[in-house]
């Protein structure tokens, strides 16, 4: 299966250990991710917050070179998904307002509800050879994939399921929670670190109460927030918190015993090898 | 008696002016106060999401242009997906903050904004933002770098640096594309 690839910008740098475990677990599953010609940043959260039109035109620019080449468009960045997206709409809702028009006949897809359809679950299923036993995840999925979904068009915005479903075919167990969707203040954390710090800090609280032992993600922007200041956070509110963060597209490569593992893991802040090895996940199952 | 007078006056205009940058819908608001219940960030707002919908439709500009809380907003979207009424109370608190800028109001939230511009302007370079020139460019342009210098803790942020580059995190050379041009167009008169 051949698809268009847009990475984003925090795919080539923080978010590296995500973009090696995508490539790792398509090239597994048969999905040939072709990355998009000379795309460009969707333009996030500053382009909208300063410049409406930037913030359509930016990722409709995209949407041109997806729909030259033909194929279906995944996004593994929310944040991207979400402008990618919301550029679609305003195109084709207002032809003609903004530089560029599309026909719409290229679809695009959040990586992680791409991969959790029922016929890529079912071949990542048959290729399973280390079920994730001893993990207790709860899915973390924050806003961009979902919200609004006039502009997402998700199927139940407050209570998304890709990942859970995915976490559940892997072997593990996916803990049902109210703060899948809860906001973890985004880039707020380079402006205003204290409002990140409290709504982090209360998803910690929540992941623990429920009894997990890792959070799941799908987006580099939570990843970061929830993994680089965990022991900053955990300090400032006298919690003791050791919950690593991982991108679902790393626990697909845990439990395919893809041979990248181990360098994924070893980006991240805090250390997701303990878990899997106190689990019997990693060294003695040749990971 | 003349500024409690003032301060009632209406001016309708308002709304349509914010209404203009996109379709925000704010004359739909019945004040059910969903969005503000709802909203994960209140707690560091001065005022609450449903009063910036009540004051636009008032035409109160000068207050919600000078609010902290369109700056606070973290564009979470949990309001618009819940309002009844398809008020896109997200969208509106984007075109009041780009109405602020472009009329040159003091922004109460200066290191938010400082945050975005230094984003556009590291995309207008190159057509991608590239995360280590992006942090440079805003801790001086935001002054947050001789804070951090005066009170030590720049040492915290080299240090997270070092970490991410040891980690493979944080790559030296940042990567352009061929459309540089056409980006440039696109952004070219952001403030």
């Amino acid at each position: 299966m051949k698809v268009s690839y847009y990475p984003g910008c925090s795919l080539e740098s923080s978010a590296r250990d995500y973009q090696e475990s995508i490539d790792g677990v398509c090239k597994r599953l048969g999905i040939e991710l072709v990355e998009l010609e000379d795309w460009n940043c969707c333009g996030a959260t500053a382009a909208h917050s300063l410049n409406h039109r930037a913030s359509i035109e930016l990722p409709a620019r995209n949407l041109v070179i997806a729909e030259k080449a033909g194929n279906d468009l995944v996004a593994p960045c929310p944040m991207c998904f979400n402008r990618l997206k919301a550029a679609e709409k305003a195109l084709l809702r207002e032809p003609g307002r903004y530089r560029y028009a599309i026909e719409g006949n290229t679809r695009t897809w959040d990586l992680a509800d791409f991969m959790a359809r029922p016929e890529v679950l079912d071949v990542m299923a048959s290729k399973v050879t280390n079920p994730l036993e001893g993990v207790r995840a709860v899915c973390y999925y924050g806003c961009m994939s979902s919200r609004p979904p006039e502009i997402t068009d998700a199927k139940d915005c407050e209570n998304p399921m890709s990942m859970d479903l995915i976490v559940r075919r892997l072997g593990g167990v996916a803990i049902d929670w109210s703060y899948k969707t809860d906001c973890c203040g985004a880039s707020h954390v380079v402006d205003r670190p204290d409002m990140v710090f409290k709504m982090v800090g209360r998803l910690y609280e929540r992941a623990l109460e429920v009894g997990a032992n890792c959070i799941v993600v799908s987006c580099q922007m939570c990843q970061a927030n929830l993994d680089v200041y965990q022991d900053k956070i955990a300090a400032e509110l006298g919690m003791a918190v050791d919950l690593p963060i991982v991108y679902f597209t790393e626990l697909m490569g845990l439990a395919m015993k893809e041979p990248g593992v181990a360098t994924w893991l070893a980006r991240h802040f805090v250390d997701p090898v303990r878990l899997f090895e106190e689990q019997d996940l990693l060294a003695k199952r040749g990971v | 008696m003349g500024d409690v007078h003032k301060s009632l006056e209406v001016d309708t205009g308002f709304a349509n002016l914010v209404q203009a940058s996109a379709r925000l819908n704010v004359n739909a608001c019945f004040q059910c106060r969903k969005c503000t219940n709802g909203c994960p960030v209140t707690f560091a707002m001065d005022i609450y999401p449903d009063e910036v919908i009540r004051l636009v439709l008032l035409g109160q500009k000068e207050r919600v242009l000078t609010c902290n809380t369109i700056w606070v907003c973290s564009a979470c979207e949990t309001c618009t997906t819940r309002c009844p009424n398809e008020v896109d109370i997200a969208g509106t608190m984007d075109a009041l903050k780009e109405m602020a800028v472009k009329e040159g109001v003091q922004i109460p939230q200066p290191k938010t904004y400082a945050f975005h511009k230094a984003f556009l302007d590291d995309v207008k370079k190159r057509g991608r933002m590239f995360e280590g020139r992006l942090m440079q460019s805003y801790l001086l342009s935001s002054g947050e770098l001789f804070r951090k210098v005066a009170d030590g803790s720049i040492k915290e942020e080299m240090s997270l640096g070092w970490n991410m580059f040891k980690k493979g995190r944080l790559p030296l050379l940042p990567k352009g594309i061929k459309g540089k041009k056409e980006i440039k167009e696109i952004l070219g008169s952001t403030s």
